[in-house]
């Protein structure tokens, strides 16, 4: 299953718009398409010590105790993620087109944008890949997967995120957003995705309901802190 | 409500501060009637231990009565429950294999990520710490709000009283383990350092496990004289040379397993143990290990080191050689608090365990702040220190 995952990823490459082969060797694509001077181990390729060129290339894994069906189904209604990822406010589906959604992602100051995403590889129970569409103001895609893991531990989560700033007000914005530190924000949401489902509720070490706001945004500022160091 | 919070480095109060409240589903809201102060607040209190911030609720071995529960929590209310002080979720993986200080979902996500840098992997959640474990307000306080409420309290019959199974929120099973991880075979001399609440303990353990002999090390007479009490045979690091004292009592084998029950804030005259202090006061963050050393060095080849003793950072001069070349096995870890629940409740209802002779001091919460000074100052007598929030401050008849 972990095979066939990545020998799908070249026609998801082929399908590509703007999507240079950087983000596929990120994404960790399969041998023919690799080249022998950037892919010399089994370590994701997000992992590897070298840039992505003009994407920014963001990955974490996480492994959960629920079954893989679960999981998968909890991810592709859209409209759950904003309960788990902290910049997103909402995302509201496409009425007219299938695994069409357009995510409010809230930026600094109050305000939000809309980035328009379809879904251009699916596989039951195995991955969700979403690619902003060539109207959308900022290219993106992303990728999710699910495997079982070993025993009774459950199923790995990988979340890859890869995103080219473009011009415009939105595009800087969600460039500072994101690179305000992309690493954590990925880690971030998907570790409150895995205790979302592992434990019902998201941890908070806040003592009354007004804290629980406060610490919210303290959180933010944890960001802007590592931003600095 | 009052609360006893840290303010810097040698100085806490007591404070009214808001309650807390239910938050998440399985929270619950504890009103607390006996809490304690552990030999690790005095490293919170020394200011070693990173990432304490002024206004922070300190305590983590607390018990009470159930006052408020959230939706999904199993308690009930005017049940009366020993909280443990690691905060475990029950549903991770590490719940699972009962490795439950290793929680995954206990600490907040935006707190994980010190202790990711500092430690490779986030630490789980405690209560009254350190924001390395999350920042939860802790126990010396009149109410505490409790996560994951279905997992970690243990509701504990009427007929033993508060002073009979508070320690069970901490130092009981911390003894335990620590002897546990020692591996103990029947013929087995075990050596412990430090006769604190968690040494003494370890004591104990060691001998329900079937010790054959133990020595406990220590400076304090009175600490001694408890260690001997149960059973030990002691050893003053003051007066003898405690390798040498523990090469000949074991008929030059070495002792088969050794306990570290000092940490990180250890006593003693080695010329390491003083540079490591002044690192310490400067704010380099030595830990100094200078009881960790010794009991490498103390342990036969092929034995066994138990570490229950607090380190939050990095030591010099580490007796790594003697580690390897001695082929010695390490265990360590904060204590498994719900692994030992049962079992320990079991034995103390039986008369097997007696906890009760460590306390020392009883003291209202108002009066905490005396309390953490006399326990750092007066380490020879004050050996366990309880905070009754329902005490009237004016009848604290039990203080010596």
């Amino acid at each position: 299953m972990h095979r066939q995952s990545r020998r799908s990823w070249p026609k998801l490459a082929a399908l590509g718009i703007g999507l240079v082969a950087i983000p596929a060797v990120a994404f960790g694509v399969a041998s023919s398409r690799r080249r022998a001077d950037i892919r010399s181990d089994n370590a994701p390729g997000f992992t590897a010590r070298r840039s992505f060129g003009s994407f920014d290339v963001v990955g974490r894994s996480v492994t959960i105790r629920k079954p893989r069906d679960e999981l998968f189904r909890f991810w592709r209604d859209f409209s759950n993620l904003p309960e788990f990822m902290e910049n997103l406010d909402k995302v509201v589906p496409d009425d007219t087109e299938s695994g069409r959604n357009t995510w409010f992602i809230r930026a600094p100051a109050g305000k939000t944008f809309a980035v328009e995403t379809r879904v251009v590889r699916e596989i039951d129970n195995e991955l969700i890949a979403w690619r902003s569409t060539p109207e959308s103001e900022i290219e993106t895609e992303g990728r999710v997967t699910f495997e079982d893991a070993p025993g009774e531990r459950g199923t790995r989560v990988g979340l890859i995120i890869a995103y080219k700033p473009v011009g415009g007000v939105a595009g800087k914005m969600l460039a500072k957003l994101l690179r305000r530190s992309p690493e954590l924000q990925a880690r971030h949401d998907l570790k409150r995705f895995k205790m979302l489902l592992e434990t019902g509720e998201i941890s908070t070490s806040a003592r009354c309901r007004t804290d629980h706001g406060a610490t919210q945004q303290a959180s933010s500022h944890t960001d802007r802190n590592e931003e600095q160091a | 409500m009052r609360a006893l919070t840290w303010q810097g480095t040698q100085d806490v109060q007591v404070d009214t501060v808001a309650d807390p409240e239910i938050i998440n589903p399985r929270d619950a809201i504890i009103k607390v009637t006996s809490t304690a102060i552990c030999g690790s607040d005095l490293h919170l209190y020394d200011g070693v231990i990173p990432m304490v911030k002024p206004g922070d609720i300190l305590g983590h071995e607390f018990m009470g009565e159930v006052v408020e529960t959230g939706a999904s929590s199993t308690l009930q209310k005017g049940q009366r429950v020993v909280v443990p002080f690691t905060i475990s979720c029950g549903g991770c993986f590490h719940c699972k294999i009962s490795q439950f200080s290793a929680c995954e979902n206990s600490n907040p996500v935006e707190k994980q990520d010190a202790s990711e840098m500092l430690y490779g992997h986030p630490m789980g959640g405690i209560f009254g710490y350190s924001h390395l474990t999350g920042g939860y307000s802790g126990g010396q306080a009149e109410y505490v709000r409790v996560p994951f409420s279905d997992v970690g309290p243990l509701a504990v019959p009427d007929h033993l009283d508060d002073d009979q199974v508070l320690f069970l929120s901490d130092i009981l099973p911390t003894g335990w383990m620590a002897a546990e991880n020692a591996e103990i075979q029947p013929d087995d001399t075990v050596a412990v350092w430090g006769c604190g609440p968690v040494g003494l303990f370890a004591v104990q353990s060691a001998l329900a496990m079937g010790a054959a002999r133990v020595i406990a090390i220590d400076h304090y007479p009175h600490r001694l004289a408890l260690a001997r009490m149960l059973g030990a045979e002691t050893v003053d690091f003051r007066h003898s040379n405690v390798r040498e004292a523990l090469l000949e009592m074991s008929g030059g084998i070495g002792v088969d397993a050794v306990i570290d029950a000092v940490g990180m804030e250890a006593h003693g005259f080695a010329i390491d143990n003083m540079i490591d202090v002044a690192k310490q006061k400067v704010g380099v963050g030595a830990d100094r290990a200078s009881a960790l050393k010794q009991a490498i060095l103390a342990v036969r080849p092929g034995g066994r080191v138990s570490i229950p003793g607090v380190y939050g950072g990095m030591t010099d001069k580490f007796p790594l050689g003697a580690l390897m070349e001695k082929g010695l096995q390490i265990r360590t870890g904060q204590t498994h608090v719900q692994r030992y629940l049962h079992d320990l409740l079991a034995k103390i209802e039986e008369g097997a365990i007696d906890t009760t002779f460590l306390i020392s001091h009883r003291l209202p919460l108002e009066e905490a702040a005396y309390g953490y000074k006399s326990f750092k100052e007066e380490q020879n007598n004050w050996i366990k220190v309880v905070l009754k929030p329902g005490m009237d401050a004016s009848g604290a008849a039990s203080r010596a």
